[in-house]
């Protein structure tokens, strides 16, 4: 094996300026460490917005679209009869909501198909009443897609399939009606229709206007609310397997079914623009902060191939050739930047490990902060990528040295 | 007898401040094995032709073939492929990287080489070291010893591949009579017995007339090709 004496002459240096050493690697630390932190927090956000945002809506939504009556026209001439254009007053619903599941669920990536049924309805027990949302679905689906069962706070969730009747009501309406589990609730829909409904259990989305007006209840039990038959059904909804994907879906989706296909990014415009707007601001940060630690390298670096001069000639003259230089300072570089990387992952990993057991409270819980391992891997990968071009634009210019004029100085 | 380095019409400008040609047509032969001295008063250009002959300057009109290879016009890489290899140099003032041990600095062209393994590498540093009187130092960074001890190391350094050429710019220049008679012997027995060829600039009168031969300068020209046969 060839001796490495690049290499050794790179560590003598790094070795022989030890306080140098240590400030670019300190540079590189806190700059690893704040990227990592700072995305690590960010996907822990983003993991903690989306699971709530999904425990009410889906991925997908497929519905009947209002339709806008066309003007007449004469078939021979362009001019228009009549036109008033007007919402066309037909059910908005999905006439044949068998078959579109069947078609939805044949397709890859779908996770969940679940037909849904929204009734606006008013909840009465004795005089008190509340205007609210039930969302009439069938409950194993519903439970697949919006992991109801995790939030439950009372009662038993599997009840609701055993029985018809059976509602599951938010934590708030609980609290404004005084009703438990076991309870009776009447529910009138805008139809007039009223149904007594059996509390079967309570959740907590811990989204306080959800908790007051919204409760689950059979798909069978929202038709009767609705005097519909058998096969009514407003909405079909999905989930795929990656929702930041959803748009993608939706278009195929949408000719696939001949209804309109709405992803959650477009039916949620504001959250997703500040999810946007919150991902562009930490980035900028993040990588900001990556760079000077860059600068710290870049500098250092400078000074030591400045203050090297006379090595760097010395070098040349016994046969150094001016790969080898930039090998010599590249590798004092990345081995600053090696140090940095190692310590700098470490105490991430040390503040992410303290701030998951830091308790917030309220909607939130835990610090909501996970070890993203891709956001590690960028760190390192980034962190190298720095340090590397910090190293080798100094280690060109000492590659270009040209002896004979610093041996006549 | 075999030339070892050929010079021919080498001609070299200075742009700045002012025009001025400080080498004028040098033309001249080295044949393997020889001593060969050149002297010439201050400023004659001296180091500046060596800095041509020992490949490190390429800013020159003419020729130069080295060990029957015409070097003009080589790229810097293969330049100093030469020179780790062929040609071994002393400075006139600039010796050795300071954060290293004599030992190191007079190992790092081998190594660089990578011929033989660190150990022969070290035993040879060693070698050559203990020639020069410094088997004590070797351990010592390099920038805690005297300016004559460091000219020694520089040219323990510039013997360790063997060169072809052994280059030097007045390599006794900081050194007593002593230092001076040993380093003329070792460089008599290197010429002598091992086949080494020497190009020595030097102010030191009675170490040019023990030489082979001595090459005189003069404002860029080479005004006698053999000062001894002259005299
Ligand atoms: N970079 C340069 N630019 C312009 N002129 C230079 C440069 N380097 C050297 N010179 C001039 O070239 C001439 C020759 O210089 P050189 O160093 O070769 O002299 P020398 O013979 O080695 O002298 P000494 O015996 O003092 O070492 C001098 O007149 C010097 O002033
Ligand atoms: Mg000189």
């Amino acid at each position: 094996m060839k001796y490495a004496i690049n290499s050794e002459i790179a560590f003598t240096y790094i070795t022989s300026n030890k306080k140098l050493t240590m400030v670019a690697a300190l540079g590189v630390v806190l700059g690893i460490a704040v990227y990592i932190f700072m995305n690590s927090m960010m996907a822990g956000f983003d993991k903690q917005i989306n699971d709530l945002v999904f425990r009410s809506i889906s991925h997908i939504r497929i519905f009947k679209d209002d339709e806008v009556s066309r003007p007449i026209r004469n078939a021979d001439s362009s001019a228009s009869l009549i036109v008033n254009p007007k919402v066309v007053p037909i059910v908005n619903t999905i006439l044949n909501p068998k078959m579109v599941i069947k078609l939805l669920e044949a397709q890859p990536d779908v996770t969940v198909v679940s037909p849904q049924i929204n009734v606006s309805v008013f909840y009465n027990n004795g005089k008190s009443q509340i205007g609210g949302a039930s969302l009439g679905f069938l409950p194993e689906k519903g439970n697949q897609m919006y992991n109801i069962k995790s939030f439950m706070v009372d009662g038993n969730f599997d009840d609701l399939k055993n029985n018809q009747n059976g509602i599951l009501i938010g934590s708030g309406i609980s609290r404004k009606m005084n009703l438990n589990v076991g309870d009776n609730i009447s529910l009138t829909s805008s139809k007039g229709v009223t149904k007594v409904m059996n509390i079967m259990g309570i959740f907590q989305t811990n989204n306080s206007r959800e908790d007051k007006s919204r409760s689950y209840i059979n798909l069978q039990a929202a038709q009767q609310l609705l005097q519909q038959g058998a096969s009514y059904v407003t909405d079909i909804n999905v989930n795929v397997i990656d929702y930041s994907k959803a748009d993608q879906y939706s278009a195929s989706f949408s000719a696939l079914t001949g209804y309109k296909a709405e992803d959650w990014k477009t039916a949620n415009e504001t959250l997703v623009a500040g999810v946007r707007m919150r991902r562009i601001v930490i980035s900028f940060v993040s990588y900001t902060i990556l760079l000077v630690a860059g600068f710290g390298i870049y500098n250092i670096l400078n000074m030591t191939v400045t203050s090297k001069i006379n090595d760097i000639a010395i070098l040349k003259a016994i046969g150094f050739k001016g790969g080898d230089v930039v090998r010599i300072f590249v590798t004092q570089a990345l081995t600053v930047g090696f140090i940095g990387i190692v310590l700098g992952v470490f105490c991430a990993s040390i503040l992410i490990f303290w701030l998951q057991h830091v308790y917030i409270g309220g909607d939130i819980g835990y610090f909501p902060i996970d070890f993203s391992f891709i956001e590690f891997m960028k760190a390192i990968g980034l962190g190298f990528l720095i340090t590397f071009l910090a190293g080798y634009i100094p280690a060109r210019k000492a590659a270009q040295v040209d002896p004979v004029s610093i041996f006549r100085k | 007898m075999e030339t070892i380095l050929h010079a021919k019409n080498i001609n070299k400008f200075f742009h700045d401040p002012v025009d001025f040609q400080v080498l004028k047509d040098i033309s001249f032969d080295v044949i393997k094995g020889e001593f060969l001295t050149i002297i010439g008063k201050s400023g004659c250009g001296k180091s500046t032709l060596l800095y041509i002959l020992s490949t490190m300057d390429t800013e020159y009109s003419g020729n130069l073939t080295i060990h029957n290879e015409l070097v003009t016009g080589y790229k810097q890489d293969k330049l100093a492929a030469i020179r780790n290899n062929k040609i071994g140099f002393v400075f006139q003032f600039h010796y050795l990287l300071s954060e290293f041990s004599c030992l190191k600095n007079v190992m790092i062209p081998a190594l660089k080489l990578g011929k033989f393994s660190t150990e022969e590498i070290e035993a040879k540093a060693y070698e050559k070291l203990d020639i020069l009187g410094l088997k004590d130092q070797a351990l010592k960074p390099a920038s805690k010893l005297s300016g004559g001890q460091q000219q020694r190391v520089a040219i323990a350094r510039a013997l360790i591949n063997d060169p072809l050429i052994i280059i030097c710019d007045e390599p006794t220049g900081n050194l007593d009579t002593k230092n001076t008679e040993i380093i003329f012997d070792i460089f008599k027995e290197l010429t002598q017995y091992q086949g080494q060829t020497i190009i020595a600039v030097t102010h030191d009168n009675d170490f040019a007339k023990a030489s082979d031969r001595t090459i005189e300068m003069q404002d860029g020209k080479i005004i006698n090709w053999d000062l001894k046969e002259t005299i």
